[in-house]
């Protein structure tokens, strides 16, 4: 392999990609956990918890059920994990280099936040289990949901750029004009980005897929050990990668420390959003997704067209 | 299991609770394990949905004839190393059914178990005592 084929490999696999992303989404759902508990009055877990439980979960057996379709059983998960690999590896590649990338990454950037839940949608349907089916079928209404007010409020960044959809360009116009979310269009945009992150993440309001009390945590119900511990690490990258995309999208780019702190109110945020609310159901849900945030998206578009 | 992994059970016990036929009152008490009171997720353990993600079942109720076999196969779909924890007296021995037609108690009959918390129901620091228990024998 030559000199750039080793770089393009730690990139995705070690610094900005696989492993850092990993740690960082691991320590992230304690913090989300550790909130919880403070909201609920509880002490809750030490910081090494995740970590535990993904040891725990990798060395433990695997269980193909019966009658499953087993390839493709064991290989959606991985299909979700190298979509979170290569999503972390672009967004941290254009926010220290934003001139490095190339056109129509925002573009291949939506399409991979969209392979994770469609390797949970093919996994759940491979496992042969009604409860997984009926979580595979929500799963599914809810990423059709929540994708249009999300492309919608995409739309926003990109006329306000003058029609970049190359993210660099994006973080460049943020720096020279300052971020797209200090306008009335950018908050309208951005709240509507967070709503979604929420559903894609499945948390509370929106977790009507993997609901433990109905159909017994639904998509993961017939997942057990190594493949389940790729499920879970794949939900940590995102709760990492999620925020990492609303902020080089709307909020000025990982360009300084205050960007920290910028995101950790936006996990704060989510997981706040977590705790105060009951489970929508999945017609709600839709409703909510195209009715009235699919308006909203539709206004802030208008907006964004007269410059506000 | 590697000593990683050994150290990950411990560390981070997942529980699912298996109501074999109880009155309800023991599963009563294992809800109370989550309350701010009491709150085991400082220990690592959390309730989950599945049998396929335990690391440990917890039992409750006399068994009975009617509720061997699906304790049997919940045991069956448990991903392994599984703990099984007996809460409750009905567990220990048959309790005051021990004439009945339909009792075919008590579990170690039928299940490997870990650890037995007697109690009619055991309070929940006694259950986190069973628990322990259990997990310091692997």
């Amino acid at each position: 392999m030559s000199w750039s084929g080793w770089g393009l490999a730690f990139n995705f696999l070690i610094f900005p990609g696989f492993l850092f992303s990993a740690v960082v989404g691991l320590v992230l759902t304690w913090v989300d956990r550790i909130v919880s508990a403070r909201v609920q009055y509880r002490r809750g877990p030490p910081v090494f918890q995740p970590f535990a439980d993904l040891f725990k979960l990798l060395l433990k057996q695997t269980i193909v059920p019966d009658g499953a379709s087993k390839t493709v059983f064991l290989l959606a998960p991985m299909l979700g994990l190298a979509a979170m690999c290569l999503t972390s590896g672009l967004l941290f590649y254009v926010n220290f280099n934003p001139q490095g990338s190339f056109v129509g990454d925002l573009i291949v950037l939506v399409y991979l936040l969209g392979l994770a839940p469609l390797a949970l949608v093919i996994g759940a349907s491979a496992s042969r289990n009604p409860l997984s089916a009926v979580g595979a079928s929500r799963e599914m209404m809810l990423y059709f949901g929540y994708e249009l007010p999300f492309l919608l409020a995409l739309l926003v960044p990109i006329i306000k750029s003058g029609g970049a959809i190359r993210l660099g360009e994006l973080i460049v116009a943020q720096q020279a004009g300052g971020p797209f979310l200090y306008s009335i269009s950018g908050v309208i945009a951005a709240l509507i980005v967070l709503f979604t992150t929420q559903a894609k993440l499945g948390y509370v309001p929106f977790d009507m897929a993997e609901a433990e009390q109905e159909i017994m945590s639904g998509v993961f119900a017939e997942y057990s050990g190594a493949s389940l511990a790729v499920f879970k690490l794949t939900k940590a990258m995102m709760l990492f990668l999620l925020p990492l995309f609303m902020i080089t999208v709307f909020w000025g780019g990982f360009g300084d420390w205050w960007a920290i702190l910028k995101f950790l109110l936006i996990v704060v945020l989510v997981v706040l959003m977590k705790n105060t609310n009951p489970r929508f159901r999945i017609d709600q849900a839709l409703r909510f997704f195209w009715f009235i945030l699919g308006v909203f998206g539709i206004v802030a578009v208008v907006l964004a067209f007269v410059r506000l | 299991m590697s000593r990683l992994g050994l150290w990950g059970l411990k560390k981070s016990p997942w529980v699912y609770h298996v109501a074999a036929a109880s009155c309800n009152n023991c599963d009563i008490e294992i809800l109370e394990l989550l309350t701010p009171r009491y709150d085991v997720e400082r220990f690592g353990v959390v309730l989950v949905g599945s049998p396929r993600h335990a690391d440990a079942l917890l039992v409750t109720g006399v068994i009975n004839r009617k509720s061997l076999p699906r304790v049997m196969e919940v045991y069956e779909q448990a991903a392994k190393p599984c703990l099984v924890i007996g809460v409750g007296t009905c567990t220990c021995s048959n309790h005051m059914f021990k004439n009945s037609y339909n009792a075919v108690g008590p579990y170690d009959k039928h299940l490997p178990m870990h650890a037995f918390v007697p109690g009619c129901p055991p309070k929940p620091e006694a259950m986190i005592l069973g628990v322990v228990k259990a997990l310091s024998k692997l």
